[in-house]
């Protein structure tokens, strides 16, 4: 169990971690100035999520390896994110789009952990990131409606991005002998016990923002195993460079 | 005229007995463009300001120092946000300000035409920049114009703390491995002497300076600002063991200041006239961003358009 809890740390932290690193990226090219702000504070409490997990995930482990150890000295490979939040930024319907559909679901993953008492640390971690990640599912839905029932060319946009992203959503609710072994520890449900109700959140969204829900049953999946897209051993050579030029330097 | 000139007698009495001018109040037009101009341009300098910092927001070197250089460019958007907001005050919108600055007819500071090449950079534009701008923005708390002396007093509180934390990495790389300090002597060699220019042309050559003082806009002249940085830095240099690059720099004992060696006013003025490193870069990213954000800005105009007219139809259906 042990080494599958670990594990299993791992894929929420990389979760966070990946995504806030994505949405850093948009940092002084915001669409307007306060949706900078919000884009960048949403990057921070992601940020913020995954130094908590990673750091807990690394004494789990007990091979004396930090947050930092974690996250800069990891190849792809080894990385345990879903493929959806590593996937580049597009433009700001892709960003917005792609932040909803993982919202919902870290909302309701957020939910269960906050509220199991097997695991008392990583309830504490979950208890302060669902109170963000609630804003943050607040504010991508308000987002997808407005573009959704926006303009003409907002709504083919998002319609566009909502179509390309769809498919790799199916990730999130799969499951295998990690999460397997931490629903029978008692730590966090199925994954796919989130599906319907996910399914009738992001539904609900999406009738509102007068989109069409696709009906793709297309699976892009690998992450959970570390078989990731092309693009994230992009965004790790740039986030890890300084770390990996001057090992052991403190910074 | 008479009136006018009762109006301009009862404001400059008001402003010499030490009272905030509040934005309904009667000014001078030529009092409210110059600051329409200065607090725009501060309020730019702050938005693309973000983005040299920015620069190094995805290659922080560990997740604590990502989590405070996001935090930290989350600042400076939120002070273009207020002084915008400070300069709406005055009679000018955002959309009109902005369109002066990607048209290049409104400046910005001209440091951050400068790139940031090293991780370094960052801690020297907390430690220098940062410093410099607070020499300048502390006495504007106390500015003749309310709304902005109030911005600049937050503004104030949060680019102290981002100037310690400038030196906080200074002082890490400082006392770091070689290649460390060697990266923090580099950005102090290429920051010392534009952050030295930051302060404005010598009292001599300054242009707006003598009527900003009567206003109280400004409280003290360039150069007297110039030698307080100047007395302030040369002994946190000192303390992270790095080297001034001015071989000119001494210790006066009759004047109790530093003595400094003369600034290179021509590269100041190509930079100002857009010929520094990054002034193209700087306006074609901000113009960018803008123009790729429109269709996003239009679609939230028009939901709430929409917004309004079903609220109005039900309103008057019941």
């Amino acid at each position: 169990m042990a080494d599958q809890e670990h594990e299993w740390i791992l894929r929420l932290g990389d979760d966070a971690l990946v995504l806030a690193q994505r949405l850093s990226e948009w940092c002084s090219h915001g669409p307007a100035l306060e949706e900078d702000i919000a884009l960048s504070n949403i990057a921070l409490d992601l940020l913020g999520q995954a130094r908590a997990l990673l750091t807990l995930a690394g004494q789990r482990e007990g091979l004396g390896r930090d947050e930092d150890a974690l996250a800069y000295f990891r190849t792809d490979r080894e990385f345990r994110n879903a493929l959806l939040v590593e996937l580049p930024n597009g433009d700001f319907g892709d960003t917005i789009v792609r932040q909803m559909l993982f919202d919902q679901f870290a909302v309701l993953r957020y939910e269960a952990l906050a509220s199991q008492t097997v695991d008392l640390e990583l309830a504490a971690i979950a208890a302060k990131a669902l109170k963000e990640v609630r804003y943050h599912a607040a504010h991508s839905a308000q987002w997808v409606v407005r573009l959704g029932d926006g303009t003409e060319e907002s709504h083919r946009r998002v319609q566009e991005s909502l179509n390309m992203l769809w498919p790799y959503t199916a990730e999130l609710f799969e499951d295998d002998a990690v999460s397997k072994a931490c629903n029978e520890a008692g730590v966090l449900p199925l994954n796919a016990s989130f599906t319907a109700r996910w399914t009738e959140q992001v539904r609900a969204i999406l009738e509102e923002a007068t989109l069409t829900c696709p009906e793709s049953t297309a699976l892009l999946t690998g992450g959970r195993s570390g078989r990731h897209t092309e693009h994230l051993s992009y965004m790790l050579a740039e986030m890890q460079v300084l770390q990996r030029t001057y090992p052991g330097a403190e910074w | 005229m008479t009136q006018e000139m009762d109006l301009n007698q009862r404001f400059e009495a008001y402003i010499a007995s030490d009272q905030k001018i509040e934005a309904k109040d009667w000014m001078p037009d030529a009092y409210r463009k110059t600051l329409i101009r200065q607090i725009s341009q501060h309020a730019h300098s702050e938005i693309i300001g973000m983005q040299p910092e920015g620069n190094w927001i995805t290659r922080a070197p560990s997740l604590k120092r990502k989590s405070i250089l996001l935090a930290k460019v989350q600042d400076e958007a939120g002070h273009g946000l207020y002084l915008y907001s400070a300069a709406e005050t005055l009679g000018i919108s955002r959309d009109e300000m902005l369109n002066a600055l990607h048209t290049g007819k409104s400046k910005y500071s001209s440091i951050f035409n400068y790139p940031t090449l090293a991780w370094a950079d960052i801690g020297a534009i907390g430690w220098l920049v940062d410093g410099a701008a607070i020499m300048n923005q502390v006495p504007l708390c106390k500015c003749s114009y309310g709304p902005y002396a109030r911005a600049m007093v937050r503004v104030c509180k949060e680019e102290s703390f981002h100037q310690r934390q400038g030196f906080e990495i200074m002082l890490n790389l400082s006392n770091g491995k070689p290649e460390q300090k060697e990266m923090a002597q580099d950005a102090l060699n290429r920051w010392w002497w534009p952050s030295l220019m930051m302060f404005g042309p010598n009292d001599a050559s300054s242009k707006h300076s003598e009527q900003n003082m009567r206003w109280k806009i400004k409280r003290f002249s360039n150069d007297e600002l110039r030698q307080r940085f100047v007395d302030m830095t040369v002994p946190q240099a000192e303390l992270l063991g790095l080297t001034v690059p001015d071989p000119d720099l001494n210790w006066n004992e009759a004047t109790g200041h530093y003595d400094f060696g003369p600034i290179n006013w021509s590269e100041f003025e190509q930079v100002v006239a857009g010929n520094g490193p990054c002034n193209r870069e700087r306006i074609e990213t901000r113009v960018t961003a803008h123009e790729n954000g429109a269709w996003v800005r239009d679609a939230a105009a028009a939901y709430a358009a929409k917004s309004a007219e079903r609220a109005a139809s039900q309103t008057s259906a019941a």
